[in-house]
Formats: C-alpha cells, sequence, structure tokens
C-alpha cells in the first residue's frame, strides 16, 4: 500500500491516483468535469519557472492548476514503473 | 412541433450549432464549412461573439450555422460558456434553438471531450460527432475506430481533418439528410440523485413548458450549476425549480453527499466504457513533439528568454511596420481634406467635413495598422498554443495582484495601444479579471503618450541637446509609475470593488500546432472589423463635437481662434482647477483637445502658442521651435509657465489621466455600457490630479 500525499507534494515526474477530493468549490467541481476524479491518475509533468502552478497530465493531455487547489487533493503514489 | 430527427416544415433550413472544447479546430471546422459566408456580431446585452454562417448542403440548400464559443462543459463558469449553455437550451430570445448539433471532438483526447458530447446527447436533438484531427491521433500512435463509437452512440460519426480540409464532404453529406437519429446512448442518472433529477424535471417541465429531454437535460445540469452563471438576455429560472433546488442541495449538504461528484462520476464511468470499446492506444511513442518544445519553452531559464524574445519581437513589429501604413493613411487622410478644401467653397460646412468628420475618420483609421499586427500576433500565439505557455509562466506574477496569467497579454499589450490590449481581455473568463484587466490597461503607457513624454523632456532639460541619461532614466520613470500604477489598482479593485473567489488557473496546455494563415487572417481581420464597427460611430461622433467645441463661436479675425472658442473658453473655466498642479488655461485647452487622442496635446500647444509652420503630423518633426515657445511661456505675473516641475507634473497628469477617447468607446462596448467607461475616466484622472498635485505642491515646497 502505497503512501498518501498531497498532490502538491509529488515529485516532478512522478505519477499517481487521485483518491481524495474537496467536495465543495468551484475549482474542484472544474477539475472533476476536467477528468480529474479519483481513481484518476494523474502525473506531475512541471512546475511553472516560479514554481506556481503545476503542469499535470491526465487522460492524456496537459493540464494546470494552482498549488493552492492541488494542496487539496490526496493522491496515492502510484508503483514506479520499470 | 416537429418531430426531433426531421428538418424544421415551412421550408426553413434547419440551423446547427457547432459545439466542441477549445483548442479542438472548432473555428477551422467552422471557417471551412462556411468560408467567408459568415456574420460576426454580438449576443444583445453582454460581450460575447456571435458568429453565424451559411454552409451549403451538398444539394445546394443552404444551412445555418451558429459557432457557439468553445467550453468543457455545460456547466458555465464565464458568460462565453453561458451563452453555449443557453442557446442549446433554448433560453435566449435573440437565437433560435438549434435544430440539430455538430459536437467537435479532438480524436487525440477523447475522453475529455467526449465529457461535453455527454451532456450534449442529453439534450435530445440530432447530434453529428465530428472526430476532428483524426491524422495527429493515428500519428500518437492512437487507434479510433469510428465505426464502432457510431455504432455505439447510433449517431452519424464522422473523422475529419479540418486543417486539411478532409472530411468536409462526408460531414456535409450527413448534415444534408432530411433526417437525423436520435443517439441510442443509454445513460441512468445515478439512483442516489434520480429522485431530484426526476422533481426538478416535472418543474422544468410544468412551470417553464421545457419538453421531456429538455427538461431532463436542464435538471442534470443545474446540479453541477453551482453559481448558475445567468447573463442578459437569458430567460431566469423558475422560482419553483429553484426551490426545489435548494431544498435537495440543503438535505443533500445535511447528509454530506457529493451530488455534483457522484454527477460528474457517472458520466466519465460511461465515458471510460465507450472509449475503452472505441480507442486502441498503440504502443507508447515517448516523449512527443510537444514535450520537447515545452522543456525548452517553459524551461526556468530559456523559457524566460523565449518569453522576451516573442515579446521583443511583436512589439518591434508594431512599432516599425505600423508606422509606414500610419504614416500613409496620415498623407492620405490630409490629401483628401485638402481635396475637399479645392472643391468647396469655404464655410462652416468645408470645416464640419475636413476639421470634424475626415479628422475623425483619420483618427479611427490610424488605429487600425497596430490592431491588425497585434491581433495578427495574438491570432498566431493562440493558434500555435503559445499563448497558454505565456499565461503558465507569468500566472505567478499576476497572482500577486489577485489576476492569472491571462491577463498579461493583454497588459502588455497595452504598451502599444490600450485598445487592441482591451479587445484581447476576451480571452480572460472570469468577469471580474476581465473587468479589472480592462479597469487598469488604459495605465500602461501607450506609444500615443511618448510624443507628449518627449516634448515635456525637450522643455524640461535646459541647454539644445537632452542627455540620453536623463530621457532614459525620465522615460523609465512613467513607464515604470504607468506598470506601478496599473497593478497597484489591479490589486486594489480586485480587493475592494471587484472582489471575488480566487481566480482559477486550471487550463489546458493544448499540443503544440502548425498555425493556420486563413484562421489568423480571418480572426484579425474580424478583430478590426469590431473596432470599425462598434468603437468608430463613438469615436467619429466625439471627434465632430472636439472640432466644433475647438472651432467655435469664431473669434475675430479667425486668427488663433482656438482662444475664443469654446475649447478656449473650458481652458479658462478649469483654470482653478489646474492651477493647484501648474498648468494655467492654455495647457488646459491642450488637455481638452488631446481629449482625441494623446499625442494631439503637441500639435494643439503648438496652435496655442503660436508656433508657426510646426508639422507635428510628421513623425520626425522638430520640436526646437515649440520648445522655445514653451520656455517662453509665461504667467500674467511673469513667472514662466513650463518650469522643469510643471513639466514633471503635466508628465505624471498623462500617465495617469484617461486622456484617449477611443479607449473610452472601446471600453464602452466591451463592458456593454457607460458605467465602467466614466467610473475608469473618473479614477484615472482623479489619480493623475492627485499625483499631479503631490508632486507640484512638494516640488515647490522645496524650492524648484
Amino acid at each position: 500500500m502505497a503512501a498518501e500525499l498531497k498532490l502538491s507534494e509529488l515529485a516532478v515526474g512522478a505519477s499517481a491516483v487521485v483518491r481524495g477530493y474537496p467536495k465543495a468549490g468551484d475549482a474542484f467541481l472544474r477539475l472533476r468535469e476536467m477528468g480529474v476524479l479519483p481513481g484518476t491518475t494523474v502525473t506531475l509533468v512541471r512546475t511553472a519557472p516560479l514554481g506556481d502552478p503545476l503542469e499535470i497530465k491526465v487522460r492524456g493531455y496537459h493540464l494546470t492548476l494552482r498549488r493552492s487547489e492541488a494542496a487539496h487533493v490526496i493522491v496515492e503514489a502510484a508503483n514506479p514503473g520499470p | 412541433m416537429n418531430a426531433p430527427g426531421k428538418p424544421p416544415g415551412g421550408g426553413r433550413a434547419p440551423v446547427y450549432a457547432i459545439v466542441g472544447n477549445p483548442n479542438c479546430g472548432k473555428s477551422t471546422l467552422f471557417n471551412a464549412l462556411t468560408g467567408l459566408k459568415q456574420k460576426v456580431g454580438n449576443y444583445p446585452g453582454v460581450t460575447v461573439e456571435k458568429k453565424v454562417g451559411i454552409a451549403y448542403s451538398q444539394h445546394g440548400q443552404p444551412l445555418t450555422v451558429i459557432d457557439l464559443p468553445g467550453t468543457y462543459s455545460l456547466a458555465a463558469r464565464s458568460p462565453d460558456e453561458a451563452v453555449t449553455r443557453d442557446v442549446l437550451l433554448g433560453r435566449r430570445t435573440d437565437t433560435p434553438q438549434p435544430d440539430r448539433i455538430l459536437c467537435i471532438v479532438d480524436a487525440t483526447n477523447l475522453e475529455r471531450n467526449l465529457y461535453l458530447v455527454h451532456q450534449i446527447l442529453d439534450l435530445g436533438r440530432p447530434v453529428i460527432l465530428v472526430l476532428n484531427m483524426m491524422d495527429l491521433a493515428v500519428r500518437g500512435g492512437l487507434d479510433v475506430r469510428v465505426a464502432r463509437l457510431e455504432h455505439a452512440l447510433g449517431i452519424p460519426v464522422i473523422s475529419c481533418e479540418a486543417v486539411n480540409n478532409k472530411g468536409l464532404i462526408e460531414l456535409k453529406l450527413a448534415m444534408s439528410r432530411p433526417d437525423l437519429p436520435l443517439s441510442r446512448h443509454a445513460w441512468d442518472v445515478p439512483a442516489a440523485i434520480a429522485p431530484a433529477v426526476a422533481e426538478l424535471q416535472a418543474s422544468l417541465a410544468a412551470n417553464e413548458g421545457k419538453s421531456p429531454l429538455i427538461a431532463r437535460a436542464e435538471a442534470l445540469l443545474l446540479l453541477t450549476d453551482q453559481d448558475s452563471v445567468r447573463v442578459a438576455g437569458s430567460t431566469p429560472l423558475n422560482p419553483r425549480t429553484a426551490e426545489i433546488l435548494r431544498i435537495w442541495q440543503k438535505r443533500w449538504a445535511e447528509q454530506g453527499m457529493d451530488w455534483a461528484g457522484i454527477l460528474v462520476g457517472s458520466r466519465y464511468d460511461a465515458i471510460g466504457v465507450l472509449a475503452a470499446d472505441a480507442v486502441r492506444a498503440g504502443a507508447p511513442t515517448g516523449r512527443t513533439a510537444s514535450d520537447k518544445i515545452d522543456s525548452v519553452v517553459t524551461h526556468p531559464v530559456w523559457g524566460w528568454l523565449v518569453l522576451i524574445a516573442v515579446m521583443t519581437l511583436i512589439f518591434l513589429s508594431i512599432f516599425t511596420l505600423a508606422e509606414y501604413p500610419m504614416d500613409w493613411i496620415g498623407v492620405q487622410v490630409a490629401a483628401l481634406a485638402n481635396w475637399v478644401k479645392g472643391v468647396m467653397p469655404p464655410g462652416d460646412l468645408r470645416d464640419l467635413i475636413t476639421d470634424g468628420a475626415i479628422a475623425g475618420v483619420g483618427t479611427i483609421v490610424t488605429f487600425l495598422p497596430q490592431i491588425l499586427i497585434l491581433f495578427f500576433f495574438i491570432g498566431l500565439l493562440e493558434n500555435t498554443g503559445y499563448m497558454a505557455r505565456a499565461a503558465f509562466i507569468m500566472d505567478r506574477l499576476m497572482s500577486r495582484v489577485g489576476l492569472n496569467g491571462k491577463s498579461f497579454i493583454p497588459l502588455l499589450s497595452s504598451y502599444a495601444c490600450a485598445i487592441p490590449g482591451i479587445m484581447a481581455t476576451r480571452t480572460i473568463e472570469d468577469p471580474k479579471d476581465r473587468l479589472t484587466t480592462i479597469l487598469v490597461a488604459p495605465l500602461m503607457s501607450c506609444s500615443a503618450r511618448l510624443p507628449v513624454y518627449l516634448l515635456m523632456i525637450a522643455a524640461l532639460v535646459p541647454g539644445d541637446r537632452v542627455p540620453l541619461a536623463t530621457k532614459v532614466g525620465l522615460m523609465l520613470l512613467m513607464y515604470g509609475l504607468g506598470t506601478g500604477g496599473a497593478f497597484g489598482f489591479a490589486w486594489l479593485f480586485k480587493r475592494t470593488l471587484l472582489k471575488g473567489a480566487p481566480p482559477l488557473m486550471i487550463m489546458e496546455l493544448p499540443p503544440y500546432r502548425l498555425p493556420r494563415l486563413k484562421d489568423v487572417v480571418l480572426h484579425m481581420i474580424e478583430r478590426a472589423g469590431l473596432f470599425l464597427k462598434r468603437a468608430g460611430t463613438v469615436i467619429l461622433g466625439i471627434s465632430i463635437v472636439l472640432w466644433f467645441l475647438t472651432a467655435y463661436p469664431k473669434g475675430p479675425g479667425g486668427v488663433s481662434a482656438i482662444d475664443h472658442s469654446f475649447a478656449g473658453q473650458a481652458g479658462h473655466a478649469i483654470e482653478p482647477l489646474i492651477k493647484p498642479i501648474g498648468f494655467d488655461w492654455r495647457i488646459g485647452i491642450g488637455l481638452i483637445s488631446s481629449f482625441a487622442a494623446r499625442e494631439v496635446f503637441v500639435s494643439s500647444t503648438a496652435v496655442v502658442f503660436s508656433v508657426q509652420n510646426f508639422d507635428a503630423d510628421h513623425a520626425n518633426a522638430d520640436i526646437t521651435p515649440l520648445r522655445t515657445a514653451l520656455r517662453n511661456a509665461h504667467w500674467p505675473d511673469g513667472r514662466p509657465l513650463f518650469t522643469p516641475l510643471v513639466c514633471l507634473s503635466l508628465m505624471i497628469y498623462y500617465v495617469f489621466a484617461m486622456q484617449c477617447m477611443s479607449t473610452i468607446a472601446v471600453v464602452r462596448r466591451e463592458t456593454n455600457g457607460w458605467k465602467w467607461p466614466i467610473f475608469q475616466t473618473l479614477y484615472m484622472t482623479g489619480t493623475a490630479w492627485v499625483l499631479s498635485f503631490i508632486v507640484y505642491q512638494a516640488g515647490r515646497g522645496f524650492g524648484f
């Protein structure tokens, strides 16, 4: 069982599966509608040059979100690939 | 009522709506379908572009096609998205509810694109699904099986490459079909929310007269439509329905149920099944070209260099390329005025035509080169995908004042001219962020302020030559003041007047794509046309009024008529107001007349201070005689007028004051009313006066 951490704490290049998700808030509804749902695998691609926002890869496309939102999304680190 | 699949009776051609996610190639497809047979306007009451075109069926029958703003979901977050939702739901009286819907999706990114399609299938209208960018999907190793998707959904699915005009014939054939099937995609509302959906649906059908399928779709939408963005011109929700919604939401909140999450999750589950059946991913292709470009473009070091290089290129182009057409237009306008002077007898009517109307048209047209060049580049940045990267890089800095990265390009463009800058704010989704950006954009020192700064610097420094360091230093100070002011006021507005939730930066970074010249040029022409149509009339009106104020009433003898004119009288009238900042009535005339455009200050000052043979229309005009005249100007008590302190005060005044009727006209258009342009004029000019007052009075206190 891999450890749970916040999406904002994920290392660049690492993948994780979304687990916990806040119920309320426009940001999280929009993230859901963009396909970031509990059970979805996301990869942290990079951070912007000034450290915020983050760029993640989800369902085959690239999406940005701010650290302040990512800090509310709980993810479970996926097993490191080969 | 017509049966859903049949074309409407009475010989009316079916109305198609094109919907899709941003960056899926929707505009390209719309342009390809309709060619140049497009009409661009505005939805009444909102500043959302309405694009309607005519396409021809395979039998030559005209088909109306409405290009709706791109959106990821029908649960609207911005006025643009609200218009898409409301047109599809038949909530707008100004637009007929589309008979049929063309859903365009990016085949390389099917899952997320199908979310919107899934919502649209609920509407009970015939849908044609267009899988665009099939070539890119194949290149990306995806095997998209069109027949499987067609079978699963039960609607026509057309594979297409809009940029290469491939698949258009098949699409037009499908569009020409006299009847189209409704989707047979079965999707059950999750049990936890089904009773609420049924109750809302019944209320929508009973109280608002919606057909059962539209009522069901709208009921589902209400559950995710948290803040229910309402735009002018859309029918509001019936209070009974709103009450039902409120009761359910309260009950669910007490139970700790995540109703929106359940609904979105169940749609994605259904989409997952569809996509798993229709798409076979090939072997992983490794790093794509986009990934490689991004590793440079968003690199902590190279990213900044690329951004600076791109912006420098745009500015150099605007300053160097725009000058030629602007000069040429100036010459042509002057030639036209001279020609009219030659063929008409002297008189008021001739002056009205030459100095009022032709000069006004000249002002409007000289903006065009800058607008065209800037929108060419903005179109290019949007089409290639770089625009989103610039916003990504700049977001952190913009967030300091409560904005997001999308405000960066409009604000930067405003250094050239606030008009295209303000017009470029349409890419900002959040209405409050957009308004804040519009309100502060004219504080960025535009190119029309340069002649005023240069004249004042020349008058300020003793001797004939201005040392380069002084010139550069003062210039930087003015640009710094303007930029600082813009960010300061943005910070202030976002904390007071336009307070809202912190702006989101949930934005797609689309793959890089080669731009298509046709789309970029169409976009550019469209923008210029909108400027001419909507802002042009206001500018023309104000120019004629300004001409009248400076020409009437006629003074004796006609020499230096401006002194006797209404503008001259107004200059005298405002002298008590501007005396505390060091200006006399003659500078007052300059302020009033330069409302036409800031650089007019230079030419009107030449008239007021009776400088002979001064050619202000010429870009490289020698300002030495004007400078000498300014240095010789005195107050009635013999004190010199243009002391260095007054020159500085005047420059600061021009940094902050709203001295541009064209900007006011554009802000009126972009905010749909006079409220915000009036507020903007008052706050900017008020700040200008206060700061000039502080500088002038403090300077006097220190003995300057």
